[in-house]
């Protein structure tokens, strides 16, 4: 720490930052444009500059740009000084030259950085009189508006979409007033990190497409404290609503996971909420006429057939563990299934024992720290988006390092970018597939799944010969290894990342014993599994019985019904099997959108989207963490535990009549399941106050209050209430600061964008203050992790045969966000795909109909060929098409169709 | 008087080949460099007081010095020779790129001694074709010869030279966006520190030389930093290469000792203004100087005279305004190159140059008002040195800040009368 003075006061500051970075940090008030936080400092916007004054005795100064300038002890800096005040204002005069003033048509107006600043800077009236420069703009896709009118120059944008994220589709052209940002022609964004340009961008150039079609001010939005439901990171999310329909997802900054940035599916994916397909009301099949019924009669019959014999409840990778755990209070453990593949089932058991023996897992903020990185079997950006731009970043590790020798300081971003040129720190990638952060590895392999696991079984050995020897290796493999090894052994943080992509435990096990051995050489090991879904890990901690044995007892005739959680288990089982399941006793479905599992239920319970439920979520990353609803849901929909603790309570179960808010359930979860123990810590239970006062989901410039709903009747309804959360629906409550875990968006006085985060850090890019949101439920374990034997045998392609996997879409394989209009769009059409030498084999050219035969099932598909997948194998998009519901690896035969 | 970079060109404007550069005495010095220790070398041209003829004037030799050595350094190191001459006015490389091109490559041979670099370019101006050609074939003379390439004369040192014909932007000839726009880059520039002797082309140590400084080093080598000095009429050592133009009698280029008086210039060497017109003023050197005025000329073109004098010697090329030609005009075309040159990197260039050439359009155009004056003044202040994020922009302010100051009538004039007293005659 260095103490500086800025116009006179005192301020400690950490001499590793810029004076920028310093001043926001103490809360100072100073514009800025082209730095940002994550991207850092390269000086083009002008806006940050300040006086430093050499000494005392020095009363002229010299103006100069902060967030270009390392800190001095002792340095005398002042924002206030007229003279730089004026360049101030001159350089938002300049900024401000040609820009539309279009705030009351623009999409970015009351949450835009350019006003707050130019408010900041005192700059309003226009001087410039010539007519201003104008552009065409691009359709960019479904996802952004594109509107450079609007443009600063303080290319942001490009510097986050190709520096940053790594995307090539996307650059800057055109010279002085004139430069313009886009893409080559028209067309969609091909990063998958394209949504993040609508916060970077300052002004509203790039805006939220699908926002636009139902358009609300930030001002007049409701929002709440949210985790994503697209994959198992759980980013934080701000999502906003008004009139009872969900409006768009922000970026809700949690300095451990999600940082200042979303992945497009979760950004994107939340208009499933608004669906024509949401389940409005209850509903049931009487002989073949299905028809709405009350909230009574639906409880009735719910009650009536719980009682009337045993139950089987399958739950839900994508339910909260109080949904999860309210079905399984209500059939009884012993009848509680997990509602994924059994061999999904499988393998998140064998990821739960890896992490809980360790190596435990790494949030991303560790891994962006590493300076190595072996991805063993993993599609990181099709499963777990935003992990895949964490690891862009960390393989800049080393490059800082060399910045340094130099005594170049880590946030002048562009100097660092020179130095490195196209070097990259090590990262590997095994794959039976390309992935979208090859471009950065050091080296790539193509191989079987379990010719990856023993790659990465072969990596371990090496690193600790205690660990098991691969036999039979081949020659190129092992040289491979050793390469990975003797990087990993010279790396001081490596990570090792995996997961459920090739449905593969020896993959899993290979790269848990490679961290292990890099763990018992001494080292830093950040250590990932990506699932699939937002509670795939809380799911299995509830410990839940595999699928296929519900089918089996469901066959034995031994249920009276079947209760489906959140759940569409075409997607989970061959058709044939789950018709054959839910033909066999009377079935009860409760989900928020109609599914081929929900057109099968006797009887349908409509519970609530995320935006619409209170819960709580396990991470990947063994990280609980709660969300809040945004809105109360409209008529007789209610969260699935409500439905569940009212037949509960019907049923006179002690836990239907105790579990009166949501803090009852976590307890009864916190009590149940010892290892779940710390949710209880997730978020502040529903009595949480500030100065006796909720918090309020809506920001105190919300419009309407009074008279939103005058047309139904003049008085003002009474606001609903929240019995299950702290926070309130309206924008009365606490004027101050929650915790973390309760916030539900960024505002502060003058800074009414997104960059407003900088206002609740600890340290700008820190931690929120008090901590950022979530406990940790898997802890490093004590003893050292034992090796097992389990390295498969060498993959042998078969005549005639492929062994097919799955390949994951991030647009398209998610089964929420794929309901999205918006990601829908971008999904790919069905394919199977082979590598370009099976497909000369089989004599079939890229798009050619070929026929997919598997034991369960078979399909017509266009072939799509791929370089690089290895002889024997083919791959089948994951969650849609045909063959969706039938757990991959399998092997299945291919014909060219005559 | 000795005028050593110009002594060997041939009076026909044909280019002097190897065979004839060596006769009268070339590579003598690139030879004799090759026995020097690189650090002996980097101490002669120091001793020189050599000073960078690109328009800054920092002294050579400290900037090689600040090139890291050893055998840690990183390598590459690169050398890269500044041909990008784009600033208006200026046309004193062409004539030793057309008339002398081995000079240049001996004077980057000797160079990348000094400094270690293995590996040079010759960054040259898109519209420079002849120069391309006859640097082309002196790298092919010089290569066949083993003078460039591996083990040059025999020392063990590798220096492979090529030339780089720039896509045509001035803000190529910056010396970090030169750098950029090698690497296949926009020409943005590049924020200093890390200067690029450290981190330069590619990321590697790196020395971007103008071509006159790097034609003045085998003289240095060869003939001795006391010498050097003695070319000079003032404290600035060696010869300079000046030019004239404008409605002078004779414009041109004359390489002539360091310190020569712009009257020397005007009146001996361009042969005074042109019959009917009177001189009013003179860019010293380049566009991007500040206007002189009769007053001031008796001052000696040098560094340290002409910045004396409110302007900078620049490229040493002057552009000479007369009475006949509108003061406001001159400084429109002016700002209108360099509003078109902005890289559009940083807000007070981008956004004041295109507003300065707004408002100098309106005035010419007699639609200019005294607010507008205000303006100007405002946008020179707002890209005044250290505002900016490179040297354009307060390049760019300093004729029209310079033409506000010595000719405030002839803008009033023109807002008075609501139209161009020269255009529409007077």
């Amino acid at each position: 720490m260095i103490r500086i003075f800025v116009d006179g006061k005192p301020y400690d500051i950490d001499p590793k930052k810029n004076l920028l970075d310093a001043c926001l940090g103490h809360g100072l008030d100073l514009p800025y444009f082209c730095w940002h936080p994550a991207l850092g400092s390269v000086g083009a916007c002008r806006q940050c500059a300040v006086k430093i004054f050499r000494d005392e005795k020095d009363t002229r100064g010299r103006i100069m740009m902060a967030c270009m300038t390392a800190p001095a002890p002792n340095m005398i800096v002042s924002i206030a000084d007229p003279e730089v005040r004026d360049f101030r204002a001159g350089i938002v005069e300049g900024l401000m030259m040609s820009h539309p003033h279009d705030c009351p048509v623009c999409d970015e107006g009351g949450q835009c950085h350019l006003q707050d600043m130019t408010v900041m800077t005192g700059h309003n009236y226009r001087r410039y009189d010539f007519p201003k420069r104008t552009f065409r703009n691009q359709d960019l896709g479904p996802l952004l508006n594109h509107e450079m009118n609007r443009c600063i120059q303080c290319y942001r944008c490009t510097r986050f979409y190709t520096e940053y994220a790594g995307g090539k589709d996307f650059s800057v052209s055109k010279l002085r007033n004139l430069v313009y940002f886009g893409r080559i022609e028209d067309g969609a964004f091909e990063s998958e990190f394209s949504g993040n340009l609508d916060e970077v961008c300052p002004t509203g150039v790039f805006t939220d497409k699908t926002a636009k079609q139902h358009y609300t001010r930030k001002w007049d939005l409701t929002f709440a404290p949210s985790v994503c439901p697209h994959c198992a990171l759980g980013c934080n999310i701000s999502p906003g609503e008004r009139y009872g329909t969900l409006r768009r997802v922000v970026n809700r900054y949690n300095g451990e996971i999600n940082g200042y940035f979303l992945c497009d599916r979760g950004r994107f994916g939340y208009e499933h909420v608004n669906s024509g397909r949401r389940i409005p009301a209850p509903r049931a099949r009487k002989d073949s006429q299905t028809a709405e019924i009350s909230k009574t009669e639906a409880l009735d019959r719910f009650s009536t057939l719980a009682a009337a014999g045993k139950l089987i409840g399958v739950g839900s990778p994508r339910a909260s563990l109080e949904s999860n755990f309210a079905l399984r209070a209500l059939v009884g453990p012993e009848n509680f299934y997990a509602g994924v593949s059994d061999a999904e089932h499988k393998l998140l058991g064998e990821m739960l024992a890896i992490l809980r023996e360790g190596p435990a897992p790494a949030s991303l903020r560790e891994i962006e720290l590493a300076d190595a990185a072996l991805v063993l079997g993993e599609d990181v950006t099709n499963v777990a988006p935003r992990l895949a731009l964490t690891l862009r970043q960390s393989v800049r590790q080393l490059l800082f390092d060399n910045a340094e020798k130099i005594g170049v300081p880590l946030w002048q971003d562009h100097a660092i970018r020179e130095l490195a040129q196209k070097d990259h720190g090590p990262l590997f990638i095994a794959s039976p597939y390309s992935t979208k952060l090859d471009d950065v590895a050091t080296e790539t392999r193509r191989a079987a799944p379990d010719d990856i696991a023993r790659l990465g079984f072969a990596v371990a050995h090496i690193l600790d010969p205690a660990a098991p020897d691969v036999p039979g290796l081949a020659d190129d493999v092992r040289a491979q290894a050793e390469r990975i090894a003797q990087t990993l052994k010279a790396s001081a943080r490596p990570a090792i990342v995996s997961g459920v992509s090739t449905l593969n435990v020896a993959v899993v096990r290979a790269a848990a014993d490679v961290a292990r051995a890099l763990a018992m050489a001494g080292k830093q090991v950040s250590f990932a599994l990506a699932m699939e879904e937002s509670n795939s890990l809380g799911l299995a901690m509830l410990d839940p019985k595999p699928l296929g044995q519900a089918f089996a007892a469901a066959s034995r005739g031994e249920a009276q019904a079947i209760v489906v959680l959140e759940n569409d288990l075409y997607r989970r089982a061959p058709a044939a099997a789950v018709d054959a399941f839910l033909g066999s006793a009377r079935v009860v479905v409760l989900d928020s959108l109609e599914s081929p599992t929900v057109q099968k239920a006797e009887l349908v319970l409509p519970s609530t989207p995320f935006s619409e439920a209170d819960g709580t979520l396990v991470s990947s990353e063994g990280r609980a963490q709660r969300f809040f609803r945004v809105y109360p849901p409209a008529g007789e929909i209610q969260d699935a535990w409500h439905w569940l603790r009212d037949v509960l309570g019907l049923l006179a179960r002690p836990e239907g009549l105790s579990w009166s808010k949501l803090d009852d359930v976590v307890e009864g979860i916190a009590r149940a399941v010892p290892a779940l123990a710390r949710i209880r810590d997730a978020a502040p239970g529903a009595g949480f106050r500030i100065a006796g006062a909720k918090i309020p989901r809506a920001p105190h410039r919300f419009s309407g209050r009074t008279s939103m709903l005058a047309q139904i009747a003049v008085s003002e309804p009474k606001p609903p209430e929240d019995p299950d959360s702290p926070l309130s629906f309206t924008m009365e409550g606490a004027p101050v600061e929650p915790p973390a875990s309760l916030l539900p968006f960024f505002w502060t006085g003058g800074w009414n964008s997104i960059q407003s985060v900088n206002k609740f850090q600890e340290e700008i890019a820190g931690p929120l203050r008090g901590g950022d949101a979530g406990v940790k439920l898997i802890e490093p374990a004590a003893a050292p992790p034992s090796y097992r034997n389990s390295v498969p045998a060498a993959f042998t392609p078969r005549q005639g045969e492929w062994l097919l996997v799955s390949r994951h879409h991030i647009f398209g394989s998610e089964e929420l966000s794929a309901q999205s209009p918006a990601i829908a769009q971008l999904s790919p059409q069905p394919y199977v795909a082979l590598g370009a030498e099976d497909a000369a084999a089989l004599g079939a050219a890229s798009g050619a109909s070929v026929e997919v035969k598997l034991e369960a099932a078979a399909a017509r598909l266009p072939l799509r060929i791929e370089p690089g997948l290895p002889r024997g194998v083919a791959a089948l998009p994951a969650g849609f098409g045909p063959l969706a519901g039938i757990p991959l690896p399998l092997w299945g035969r291919i014909e060219l169709t005559r | 008087m000795e005028t050593p970079l110009t002594a060997k060109i041939r009076p026909d404007g044909e280019m002097i080949d190897l065979a004839a550069y060596e006769r009268a005495g070339g590579y003598q010095a690139a030879r004799q460099a090759m026995q020097m220790a690189p650090a002996d070398i980097v101490e002669v041209v120091k001793k020189s007081g050599l000073r960078g003829r690109g328009g800054a004037g920092f002294p050579t030799g400290q900037k090689w010095s600040f090139v890291p050595s050893g055998p840690d350094s990183a390598r590459p190191k690169y050398l890269v020779a500044n041909g990008d001459e784009m600033e208006p006015g200026t046309f004193k490389d062409r004539v030793l790129l057309e008339g002398d091109p081995h000079e240049l490559v001996e004077g980057m041979i000797i160079s990348a001694r000094a400094i270690g670099a293995e590996r040079g370019y010759v960054f040259l101006r898109g519209e420079y074709t002849d120069a391309g050609e006859r640097i082309e074939r002196a790298l092919h003379e010089a290569k066949s010869e083993g003078y460039l390439g591996q083990n040059i004369f025999g020392s063990g040192a590798d220096f492979d030279l090529r030339l780089h014909m720039s896509g045509g932007r001035y803000m190529c000839g910056e010396e970090t966006g030169l750098l950029n726009a090698l690497e296949g880059k926009r020409a943005n520039p590049r924020a200093k520190p890390p200067f690029p002797q450290v981190s330069g082309l590619f990321g590697k140590p790196t020395i971007v030389q103008n071509i006159e400084t790097l034609c003045n080093i085998p003289h240095i080598v060869e003939k001795g930093p006391e010498w050097f000095q003695k070319l000079s009429l003032t404290g600035d050592a060696g010869t300079k290469l000046y030019g004239a133009s404008g409605k002078v009698k004779k414009p041109g280029c004359w390489e002539l000792p360091m310190g020569t008086t712009m009257r020397e210039l005007l009146e001996k060497h361009a042969g005074g203004m042109q019959d009917g017109v009177q001189f009013r003023g003179a860019l010293p050197g380049g566009a991007s100087t500040d206007f002189l005025t009769a007053d001031h000329l008796d001052v000696p073109m040098d560094f340290t005279a002409v910045a004396k004098a409110g302007s900078r010697l620049g490229t040493g090329t002057m552009i000479v305004l007369d009475d006949k030609t509108c003061p406001v005009g001159m400084v429109w075309n002016l700002e209108h190159f360099f509003a078109q040159e902005s890289c559009g990197w940083c807000t007070p260039c981008w956004s004041g140059l295109h507003w300065a050439e707004e408002i100098l359009a309106a005035i010419e155009a007699g639609r200019g008002s005294t607010e507008h004056l205000a303006r100007l003044d405002h946008i020179c202040k707002m890209i005044a040195p250290g505002n900016t994020f490179c040297a354009l922009a307060p390049g760019a302010a300093e004729p029209l800040q310079s033409a506000l100051k010595y000719f405030p009538e002839d803008f009033e004039r023109h807002i008075r009368e609501k139209r161009c007293p020269w255009r529409d005659g007077r």
